[in-house]
């Protein structure tokens, strides 16, 4: 098609009377807006906007990591250190390829409750045929057998879904426990196999050279520069507005300093004085690159794009000619290669396999996805956001590891966070399905006193907003948004409050 | 294209039947769109409307007839014979995905990659120019989601996809069904610059105020015989409306 972009347009709304479409786009040549425009302070504007439109993504996720950190951080001495951040990440490695896993099938509103089992079995698998005392295969043709098993399971499931028809919760808790008994068996009652494969203990044990950490971040900078270019190009070449090139030095830049910040970090000694720890853990660059590249496929290839319609329009997918099926099918077998690489990373983090390895995993998993800002009703999340749920479940896992509570108390509160980041996903779809209005009317005085009155007492926060909200809904007005932070930040802070009195209760009993 | 009383129909059916078991549903149909024409089809529940649109969409083929598309005879087995012609289907519950923006919407299942990776920019650039085209206004923006869309936009980017790819039939079902008197208006002008763009439209709507307002020709399915092909101009809202409950019939040889 070839259209001349003349800025100047004689009056946008000419009735198009030929048949030419040239001749229209000539008359009338300036482009609908595509939110692209503007400098940073429109960007900002319109990310807040979406952000009022329910499109949180990870935000919420993020910002509860924040608070997490801060609050372990004052509850015990050990938390902000060196090594227990390097801990954490080797303790998240897994859950957050578990997570990764499970967003494919979820994205599609589909779900595997096999994905833990599906590791056990896989790396029993694996340790069965790689063990000296065994089989004794070279641990590369070992995993490589184990993958292919797991390659086969999400065949398995895919099939059942889509062929057979039924749905996916009941074909993947049949192999919840089929797969459980296949474990049993092929571990034998009471089993236990140790990880003797230095390879494969180094993944979650050992780390790289300070350098290469280092290079770690440049390569990073240097692929999402790269990336941001070829799109800014092609945007240029077809003519349509591209965002300020200030934006993506800004995204730059805080990629460069948080990374930085992590790097160095990892750098110190977190080991003793004779003997050096430094270092990032081989996993992170492993989970960084299968992040990338499935992040890649999903934003940026029509597999992906596929796998949002179906997700969001399952109808709409199958008449714009996309072939249901093999999408629903591949996103089955993806999970469950994911989640045997997750297996690996638990392997190497425990150092052994038992007959009950995994078991316990995939509720872990979806609830990371979720508590990321993966919407379990399909078509909404990205890997990232299943990846940051991953770090938030491992916080608290960690950080009430160290204040030695009893183990219960970390399952109530993760379930805790799960049902709060799922209610999140709820009322934003729900938002997020209303077109965005805009209420009129003087602010309301309680929502702004709230606010404030929030970051200083939570009581008084969730009093005043509570009214402002009832006041707003009876007699309309604007201030809705604030007086509902005010609840928010309001009952945060009583949380908050509560864990730290049990903690010192528990700590003054023991 | 030239106003002329020997317009060529751009498609044309020739004694269409179609069974669902014993039951038949389409007994022999004739029915004929022009391009740059709007056509309504209309008749009541259970006329066979439905049926005669998905044959030519090519969900599902007739079982007899002939189909006759730009003069050539032709067959639609599958959808992709029809879109393969240009024959595209805007459906009554918009086949559209609330989760994605107005171009992925528009373009999807046919993007535009290079290297196996989008293109947006030039998807968006013609996203862009084909609601320009249609003089759409009331989006802001391309990159919009679709769920945050009213009803008459949604409907707007549903005929907009349709157009995308240079379609020459164009098939709306029941476009203006869940829409307000503002919206329809809208979506009943953007039918007329459709036609006007040499596309061949088929209408098919419950809304004889709305097939007045914007048809060119007037097609009555009756019980699975077409018993009526009119021109607007030439026919009143109450013969159309005897045609549609079959209390008026048509001299048999234009019908059949």
């Amino acid at each position: 098609m070839s259209v001349t972009h003349t800025p100047e347009t004689p009056e946008p709304g000419t009735p198009a009377a030929t048949l030419d479409t040239t001749a229209i786009a000539a008359t009338d040549s300036d482009l609908i807006g595509s939110g692209q425009e503007g400098g940073i302070v429109d960007q900002a504007r319109a990310y807040l906007s979406r952000l009022r439109g329910g499109e949180m993504g990870a935000l919420p996720a993020i910002a509860g990591f924040i608070v997490l950190v801060v609050l372990f951080s004052f509850l015990s001495p050990f938390f902000f250190t060196e090594r227990n951040f390097a801990n954490l990440l080797t303790q998240a490695a897994s859950l957050v390829m578990l997570g990764m896993a499970l967003t494919f099938v979820i994205l599609l509103g589909e779900i595997d409750l096999s994905a833990g089992v599906t590791a056990g079995v896989t790396m029993a698998v694996f340790v069965v045929l790689s063990d000296p005392g065994g089989a004794h295969l070279n641990w590369i043709i070992a995993f490589l057998i184990a993958l292919a098993s797991g390659l086969a399971i999400g065949t398995f499931i895919g099939f059942f879904r889509s062929r057979i028809g039924i749905p996916s919760f009941v074909v993947t808790l049949g192999l919840f426990l089929g797969l459980q008994g296949a474990q049993l068996i092929i571990i034998g009652p009471g089993g236990l196999y140790r990880i003797q494969e230095p390879a494969v203990l180094a993944i979650q044990n050992n780390n790289m050279p300070v350098w290469m950490g280092w290079v770690m971040l440049l390569i990073i900078l240097a692929i999402s520069f790269a990336t941001s270019m070829v799109d800014r190009t092609r945007r240029t070449r077809a003519g349509v507005p591209n965002r300020t090139i200030a934006l993506m030095w800004v995204r730059l830049g805080v990629i460069a300093v948080l990374g930085a910040v992590v790097i160095f970090a990892l750098s110190q000694n977190r080991g003793t004085a004779f003997l050096a720890v430094t270092g990032v853990p081989i996993v992170v660059p492993i989970t960084l690159v299968i992040l990338w590249i499935g992040t890649f496929v999903l934003d940026r290839t029509k597999y992906g794009r596929w796998l949002y319609a179906i997700g969001g329009n399952e109808e709409a997918a199958r008449r714009a000619g996309i072939k249901v099926i093999g999408i629903r099918w591949i996103a089955f077998v993806v999970c469950s290669g994911l989640a045997v690489i997750s297996g690996l990373f638990a392997a190497s983090q425990v150092g052994s396999v038992d007959a009950a390895f995994g078991r316990n995993d995939v509720l872990n998993g979806v609830a990371a996805a979720v508590v990321g800002g993966v919407s379990l009703f399909g078509g909404r999340g990205r890997l990232m956001h299943a990846a940051v749920g991953a770090l938030v479940i491992s916080v608290i896992t960690n950080g009430l590891g160290l204040l030695n509570l009893p183990s219960g108390v970390n399952l109530l509160v993760t379930g805790g966070v799960l049902i709060l980041a799922a209610s999140v996903d709820a009322l934003s779809r729900v938002r997020g399905t209303k077109a965005v209005e805009h209420p009129t009317g003087p602010f309301n005085v309680f929502a702004i006193v709230g606010f404030v009155l929030s970051f200083v007492t939570a009581i008084g926060g969730i009093v005043l907003g509570a009214i402002a909200v009832f006041q707003i809904r009876e007699h309309g007005g604007r201030g809705r948004g604030l007086a509902i932070w005010a609840v928010a930040i309001g009952i945060i802070e009583l949380l908050i409050a509560l864990v730290i009195a049990v903690t010192a209760v528990l700590r003054a009993q023991g | 294209m030239a106003e002329s009383s020997e317009l060529r129909p751009l498609i044309e059916l020739v004694d269409v039947k179609k069974g669902f078991g014993p039951v038949s549903v389409l007994k022999g149909v004739a029915l004929k769109a022009y391009p740059g024409k709007v056509t309504a089809l209309v008749g009541d529940n259970g006329a066979g409307k439905s049926t005669l649109i998905k044959g030519l969409a090519g969900v599902q083929p007739y079982d007899e007839g002939q189909i006759i598309f730009d003069g050539e005879p032709v067959t639609l087995h599958t959808p992709r014979d029809a879109s393969a012609l240009g024959i595209e289907v805007v459906y009554q519950d918009l086949a559209l995905a609330d989760n994605l923006d107005i171009v992925q919407n528009m373009f999807l299942g046919r993007e535009e990659t290079e290297l196996l990776t989008f293109d947006e920019g030039r998807m968006e650039r013609e996203a862009s120019e084909t609601l320009r085209s249609l003089s759409v206004r009331t989006v802001k923006s391309v990159r919009q989601k679709v769920s945050s869309l009213s009803g008459g936009q949604r409907q707007t980017v549903a005929i907009a996809r349709s157009v995308l790819k240079k379609a020459r039939l164009v098939i709306l079902d029941e476009p203006t069904a869940a829409l307000g008197v503002a919206q329809t208006e809208q979506v009943l002008n953007l039918v007329r610059r459709l036609a006007e763009q040499g596309v061949a439209v088929i209408i098919i709507s419950h809304n004889l105020a709305d097939v007045f307002e914007v048809a060119d020709y007037i097609s009555v399915l009756y019980l699975g015989q077409m018993v009526a092909e009119v021109e607007t101009a030439k026919t009143t809202r109450d013969d159309v409306v005897g045609y549609i409950t079959g209390a008026k019939t048509q001299a048999r040889g234009a019908a059949a």
